[in-house]
């Protein structure tokens, strides 16, 4: 690790030690801290994971535990856009799975990866609650609604430029 | 305070939201600037209106004018010729909410929400949600102080039990009896939680009701703990929910201030607090022993009950958990009586349910019904029928744990019993429309493979039977159905409902048990014609050209990945269905309307 980098990492990590400080002596403190640590870190990798178990005294094994079984945890670090395709049932029954496809297409990934460049990360997603807009697609925090296969194209091109 | 000669409501739902109504709301301000008026209108960001489809809403007070898909570039307009001028821009204003002489109807005479009543979504598109005066003004915080200082915990929930009330988080459970339970409970600490996780893909009430209300929640999650002795409370909202975590958060800081909140609330010597607590993107977090561990910091997986959360809860001590909708119908009941409840809706359903309308229909959005309006009435009436002139096929109700209900029980009166009665449930109101192009084999393919994603794994029918089920189910989509398979998924699906350990395995068949039960031609067609009438299913379908309407162009063949297609040219085009890999390329491309499929 580059000396920038391991400072920068430093700083995640005392960053991560307010938030348990914070949370320490409540009940309960484990799902608020993972969440922040995916804030801060990108991904909850088995460093970060012992710091937590560390500091909050659970067994690492619980907390892969709880990391895997939540969708929203990662263990690896997703694309600088996230893209999440709305499978949920007034999308799908309006022609989601087209969308993904088309997606898929386009970036020459599948579900669930991340492009080789590092800048998208594809995901089916539940319910975003905008069924009124069906079907839509989410990208970080824009939201884009009413789509056609035929839209992908230039929605995807403003993120790449 | 400000007297204000107009005011612009703009909805800041979800909906609206994303197609851009902050844009809408920084334009106004700018252009009444521009004109000098920025003092004698004011601009709200409100909760949800309901009809999302022709969203953004705008809606100009005194008049009501009603303005639908108004996009920043209509700002200008509408401020110099209304606000200005005074003079509505027609041209603008939602075709259903002006008569034939093109006056303005007034809201409740828009055929949307002439059928519905308001109860729960009442201050939805009525005031802004990140203001606490405003909700106070519309009679906010008053049922806490009647309950706090009128009313002794047991006439709260005596209150409550007899309004007949229901939980709308999907069993209907009596609420009045919920408390009764966690009041009678031993201990001396106990929790009230929110289950604001909704999982139901395609539903969006409480988002809708913590975004458009979120004070009302926070109120009656107060009252809750006075009526059984708690003096905290945990809202599990969906991580997937930012906006409503952030009026959420928004609010709770606010009573705070107002002392409806903390220590002591109103000098009644009352303690309680509340704090928020994310998910995860885990949809068996929606039952509630595993909400409850996921609040502890757990995998959130089921576990056996008795003993229910209402004796052995949170941090095992008794735990109060009703669902956001549910708590948003409380103040009113206890400020108008249980009597004013009772007369709502049917015999052993009252009050409202909300539905979230979707899929093909003319006006999806936010509707609220008395319980006991048919199905009929909700997707014609207030939904405006289906798009296209299509023919309506089914209507999905209650999510994964719900099911398809066909052409023959529009008429059904809907409440909690009588949903069930025809195989499907209330769920948490999730209401999607299907019409003719929509395969219902291929539905019930989809729900499943969301139970099986979503299963926990902790009991073996669950995870291992409902993934038997989808298997069958990819088989009949992809053209090997065999005689006997839909006996098979009938068998594995009785057994799975008896066996399971929670709600998710216990109604996870649903789906596919109504889509046979009303379908069953259609799964058969799949089987012994390998042929999906509605041309979803891509293994059963064949694309064939047109001889007539071929001009032998030649495009198809270009773009067709495998070859497929061959033919001489200004000849009419072969496809050779060996080969073709129905990717409809061709389709796509065919210029004179020559390929098709079916
Ligand atoms: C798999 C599963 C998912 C559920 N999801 C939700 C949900 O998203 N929201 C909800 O309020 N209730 C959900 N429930 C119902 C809860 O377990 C519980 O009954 C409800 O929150 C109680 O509140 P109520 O009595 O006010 O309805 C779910 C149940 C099951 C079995
Ligand atoms: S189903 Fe896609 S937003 Fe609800």
């Amino acid at each position: 690790m580059s000396a920038v980098t391991l400072k920068q990492n430093e700083e995640k990590f005392s960053k991560l030690q307010l938030v348990i400080d914070q949370w320490k002596d409540k009940e309960g403190p484990l799902m608020p801290v993972l969440q922040a640590a995916q804030d801060i870190f990108g991904c909850l990798s088995l460093d970060v994971q012992k710091y937590i178990s560390k500091e909050l005294d659970i067994p690492v094994s619980e907390i892969y535990g709880v990391v895997t079984f939540y969708s929203q945890f990662t263990l690896k670090p997703k694309g600088k856009y996230k893209i999440g395709v709305c499978m949920g049932t007034a999308c799908y029954v309006k022609g989601s799975q087209a969308i993904l496809d088309e997606i898929s297409k386009e970036l020459n990934i599948k579900s669930g990866e991340t492009s080789e460049d590092g800048l998208f990360t594809l995901d089916a997603t539940r319910c975003l609650g905008a069924c009124g807009l069906a079907p839509i697609i989410m990208i970080n925090d824009d939201v884009y609604g009413r789509l056609s296969p035929g839209d992908i194209k230039e929605i995807i091109k403003k993120y790449k430029d | 305070m400000y007297f204000y000669r107009s005011h612009v409501l703009v909805c800041g739902g979800t909906g609206c939201h994303s197609s851009g109504s902050a844009d809408i709301i920084e334009q106004f301000n700018a252009e009444l600037k521009k004109q000098g008026i920025e003092k004698e209108i004011l601009v709200v960001q409100t909760g949800c209106f309901g009809l999302c489809e022709v969203g953004p809403i705008v809606i100009v007070y005194p008049e009501g004018a009603f303005y639908s898909r108004v996009t920043t570039d209509d700002v200008v307009e509408i401020v110099s010729e209304h606000l200005v001028k005074g003079r509505t821009v027609k041209h603008l204003l939602y075709h259903d909410s002006i008569t034939e002489e093109h006056d303005i109807k007034s809201l409740d005479e828009v055929p949307f929400y002439q059928k519905q009543k308001r109860l729960a979504l009442r201050n939805c598109g009525v005031i802004n949600p990140e203001d606490i005066d405003e909700y106070i003004a519309f009679n906010g915080y008053k049922a806490l102080g009647k309950a706090l200082t009128e009313m002794t915990p047991g006439e709260v929930i005596s209150t409550i039990k007899e309004s007949g009330l229901r939980g709308r988080g999907g069993a209907g459970f009596s609420v009045g009896l919920k408390w009764e339970f966690t009041s009678k409970a031993e201990g001396q600490k106990k929790f009230v939680a929110c289950n604001a996780d909704e999982g139901d893909p395609g539903a969006f009430m409480d988002r809708s009701i913590l975004e458009g209300a979120p004070h009302a929640v926070i109120e009656a999650m107060t009252i809750a703990g006075y009526a059984v002795g708690a003096d905290q409370g945990y809202i599990y909202v969906r991580a997937e929910y930012p906006i409503a975590v952030q009026r959420l958060t928004m609010a709770i800081g606010q009573a705070r201030e107002y002392g409806l909140l903390g220590n002591n609330i109103l000098e009644t010597g009352f303690d309680f607090d509340l704090e928020l607590r994310l998910g995860a993107g885990a949809f068996v977090c929606g039952e509630e022993t595993a909400l409850l561990a996921s609040i502890e910091g757990y995998r959130g997986e089921p576990r056996p009950r008795p003993p229910f959360p209402a004796v052995k809860g949170l941090f095992e001590k008794p735990t109060l958990l009703n669902n956001v909708e549910t708590y948003a119908n409380i103040p009113q009941i206890i400020l108008k009586g249980s009597g004013w409840l009772q007369e709502i809706g049917t015999d052993k359903s009252k009050g409202t349910k909300v539905f979230a309308l979707g899929g093909k229909i003319n006006n999806t959005g936010l509707v609220e019904v008395p319980m006991g309006t048919t199905l009929r009435e909700i997707i014609y009436d207030i939904g405006g029928g289906i798009p296209k002139g299509k023919a309506f096929k089914a209507a999905q109700t209650g999510g994964p744990s719900g099911g398809c209900i066909p052409v023959e029980h529009l008429d059904t009166p809907i409440d909690y019993d009588s949903l069930a009665a025809i195989g499907s449930m209330m769920g948490s109101g999730g209401l999607i429309v299907m019409d003719e192009d929509n395969c219902m084999v291929d539905i019930a393919r989809f729900f499943l493979e969301f139970t099986v994603e979503e299963s926990c794994g902790k009991c073996p029918p669950c995870r291992i039977g409902t993934k038997r089920m989808l298997e069958l189910l990819n088989k009949i989509t992809e053209g090997k159905g065999e005689e006997g398979d839909i006996e098979k998924l009938e068998e594995l699906g009785e057994g799975i409902k008896i066996a399971s350990l929670c709600g998710l395995g216990q109604t996870a068949p649903n789906p596919v048990l109504s889509t046979i039960k009303y379908f069953r031609e259609e799964y058969e067609e799949h089987i012994r014609d390998k042929k999906c009438r509605a041309g979803v299913c891509d293994a059963l379908l064949q694309y064939t050209i047109i001889e007539d309407k071929c001009k032998g162009c030649s495009l198809c063949t270009r773009v067709c990945p495998v070859d497929a297609i061959s033919g001489q040219k200004k000849q009419p085009y072969n496809i050779d269905q060996s080969i073709c890999i129905k990717c409809g390329a061709c389709l796509e491309k065919c210029p004179f309307g020559a390929i098709v499929k079916g």
